[in-house]
C-alpha cells in the first residue's frame, strides 16, 4: 500500500515532531522520548497519561492539554509504548499529586504500563491505573484477556481531564473514570484494511463485497465476516450488539460518538449518524451530546465504530467542561 | 559459554525471520511480532557489538534482556525483557547442567509472573514448557548438556507445531476465540526459533 512517509522506522518520531512543531502553544516533545506533554502545564494538579501503539491518530498526543491529558506516550504503530518511555512521561508530568495511567487493555499495553508503574513508584510517585476496555465485539470471558479498549476510551480522557483540572484527588480522578469505563460501550466494523508501514502490507484482506464486523482497532479480525450492507443496517447491527449490554434503556441520556477509522469520509459518518440518531430516539434514549469524526483511528482503516456513554449528572456535567486541545475543544 | 557471540547468532537469526514471524501474526495477531523482535535484536547487536568477547554472560544477558524491554514494545518485549533479566541472575552461578535447568525454569516463572499466561494459552510458554521438560528428561536420561539442549530445541519446536491446534487465551489473538485455531502462536515461534538458534550453536562449537 502507497504511503507518504520518508521511511518506515521513522514515522512515530517524524509525526510528533511534526505535532509539536505547528502545535507549539499545546504540546511539546520529550527530547529523545516519544511522548508528548503540555506546553503550558499546570501545577498542583493530579495528571493523566496514556498512550498506546501508534497509528490510532489523533489518540492520544491530540488529546493533550488543557481538560484532557498531560502527558501521550507513542509506541511503534500498534505496538505499545516501552516502559522506559512511560516512566519518562510520569516523571516530566507529575506535581506531587499523583499520576493517573489510561491504558487501553491489550495484553502488551497492561504489562509496560504496569512496569512503568513500578519504576515511578519506587521513586515516590503515586499511581493509580485504569484499563479501558470498552469493545463488545469480544466476549467477556475467561477465555480471552477481556474486552479491548477503542474509541470510547476518549470519554475517559475527557470526564477524567476535568475532574484532574477542578483539582480533585487522585482517588476521586480515577472513580471518575472508572464509572466512566462502566458506562461506555463501543463496537466498529471495517470495509478495508489497514497496512502497518513496516509491513507494507494490508493487515487483512476482505473481497469487494465483504465487510468485517466487530474488528479491532489494529486490524484484529473481528467478529464476523459477512456480504456488505447498506449503512442503516450496518449501524442498527452495531447498535443491537450494544443495547444487548442492558446499560442503555428508554429515558437514558447518552453521549454519542461516531468514530471514522481513518479511511472513511465524513459523509459516510454522518449517515452512519442519522442513523444512530433515529435507532436511539425510536428506543426513548436521548443524545445529549456527540462527536462525529476521526478521533480513535487505525491508519487508513475504512470503517467507523459507534460508542455510547450512559450519563449521570456527574458525568455530564465533567463531559461538557471545557477543554481545549489539538484534536478535541469544548468551550 | 560464549554468551556474546550466542546472543549475536540469535540476533541474526531473529532479524532473517522478521518476515516470517510477521506473516505468522498477521493471521492471528496484529502483524508485527518479526518487525518488533528484529528491531529489538538490532538494537541488541549494536549494544553488545562494542563489548570484550569474554564479558560475563550474566553482563550480558542482563543487557539483552534491559535493550528488548526499552525497544520491542507490545508484549514480547516486557516478556523477552523479563526472560532474559531472569537468566542474568541464575547466570551468576555458572553453567553447569543443574543450573541450566533452573535457568528454563527462571524463565518460564518470569513470563509466567510478567504475563500471567498458563499451559495451553497459546503463548511462548507452549514452546517453553516442553523445551524445559525435554531438557530435564534428557538430563535424568544420562545426556551431556548439550545433548540435552539439542532435546529442548525439538521440543520447543514441536510445542510451537502444536499451538496450531490451541484456542488462544492470551493476547490479541485471544479475541479470535475458535478462530485461532489452525495458526502456530507467533510467540512459541520465536522461543522455538532462539533455542534452536542456540543448539546449532553449541552443536558447531562441539564440532
Amino acid at each position: 500500500m502507497k504511503k507518504i512517509i520518508n521511511a518506515p522506522a521513522d514515522v512515530v518520531s517524524e509525526m510528533l515532531e511534526g505535532m509539536a512543531a505547528v502545535q507549539p502553544r499545546y504540546v511539546k516533545k520529550l527530547l529523545g522520548f516519544n511522548v508528548l506533554i503540555r506546553a503550558q502545564p499546570k501545577k498542583d494538579k493530579v495528571c493523566l497519561v496514556s498512550g498506546g501503539g501508534s497509528g490510532h491518530e489523533p489518540a492520544h498526543g491530540g488529546y493533550v492539554g488543557y481538560g484532557m491529558l498531560d502527558a501521550a506516550v507513542s509506541g511503534a504503530v500498534f505496538t505499545s509504548p516501552t516502559p522506559d518511555q512511560i516512566y519518562e512521561a510520569i516523571k516530566a508530568v507529575d506535581t506531587g499529586h499523583g499520576v493517573l495511567l489510561i491504558v487501553k487493555n491489550y495484553s502488551g499495553d497492561d504489562m509496560n504500563f504496569d512496569m512503568a508503574a513500578e519504576l515511578a513508584q519506587a521513586d515516590g510517585i503515586k499511581i493509580e491505573k485504569v484499563i479501558v476496555a470498552d469493545d463488545v465485539a469480544v466476549a467477556n470471558s475467561t477465555w480471552s484477556i477481556g474486552r479491548r479498549g477503542i474509541a470510547g476510551t476518549l470519554f475517559v480522557h475527557k470526564i477524567a481531564g476535568a475532574m484532574a483540572e477542578k483539582g480533585k484527588s487522585l482517588a476521586e480522578v480515577k472513580r471518575v473514570a472508572q464509572k466512566v469505563i462502566a458506562n461506555v460501550r463501543s463496537m466498529g466494523m471495517a470495509i478495508e484494511p489497514c497496512a502497518v508501514p513496516e509491513a507494507g502490507k494490508p493487515s487483512f484482506e476482505l473481497k469487494d463485497d465483504e465487510m468485517e464486523i466487530g474488528i479491532g482497532i489494529h486490524g484484529e479480525p473481528g467478529t464476523h465476516r459477512a456480504p456488505l450492507q447498506k449503512a442503516d443496517e450496518i449501524t442498527a447491527a452495531l447498535l443491537d450488539k450494544i443495547m444487548d449490554e442492558g446499560i442503555f434503556s428508554e429515558g437514558s441520556r447518552v453521549a454519542l460518538l461516531i468514530n471514522g477509522l481513518g479511511a472513511t469520509p465524513l459523509m459516510e459518518q454522518y449517515i452512519v449518524a442519522k442513523k444512530a440518531a433515529s435507532y436511539l430516539k425510536e428506543r426513548g434514549i436521548e443524545i445529549v451530546a456527540s462527536q462525529v469524526g476521526n478521533y480513535m483511528t487505525s491508519l487508513e482503516m475504512a470503517g467507523f465504530s459507534i460508542s455510547l456513554l450512559k450519563l449521570d449528572d456527574e458525568l455530564e456535567e465533567l463531559l461538557e467542561a471545557p477543554a481545549d486541545t489539538p484534536a478535541f475543544t469544548r468551550r | 559459554m560464549h554468551a556474546k557471540e550466542i546472543i549475536l547468532q540469535i540476533a541474526a537469526t531473529v532479524i532473517a525471520h522478521k518476515d516470517q514471524l510477521t506473516d505468522l501474526d498477521r493471521a492471528i495477531g496484529d502483524g508485527d511480532h518479526g518487525i518488533n523482535m528484529a528491531r529489538g535484536f538490532e538494537s541488541v547487536t549494536a549494544k553488545l557489538s562494542p563489548l570484550a568477547d569474554d564479558t560475563a554472560p550474566a553482563e550480558i544477558l542482563k543487557t539483552v534482556g534491559v535493550c528488548l524491554m526499552s525497544t520491542v514494545g507490545g508484549a514480547s518485549g516486557p516478556l523477552y525483557g523479563t526472560a532474559f533479566i531472569r537468566l542474568a541472575e541464575v547466570a551468576k552461578n555458572g553453567f553447569s547442567p543443574d543450573n541450566v535447568e533452573i535457568m528454563f525454569d527462571a524463565v518460564i516463572k518470569g513470563i509466567k509472573d510478567r504475563g500471567k499466561a498458563e499451559k495451553g494459552d497459546k503463548t511462548m510458554l507452549d514452546a517453553l514448557l516442553p523445551a524445559k521438560e525435554a531438557f530435564a528428561e534428557a538430563l535424568r536420561g544420562g545426556s551431556s548438556l548439550y545433548e540435552a539442549l539439542h532435546a529442548a530445541a525439538l521440543g520447543a519446536q514441536a510445542g510451537s507445531e502444536r499451538t496450531k491446534n490451541l484456542l488462544a487465551r492470551k493476547g490479541r489473538a485471544s479475541y479470535l476465540g475458535e478462530r485461532s485455531i489452525g495458526h502456530i502462536d507467533p510467540g512459541a515461534a520465536s522461543s522455538a526459533l532462539i533455542l534452536q538458534t542456540l543448539d546449532k550453536f553449541v552443536a558447531s562449537v562441539r564440532g
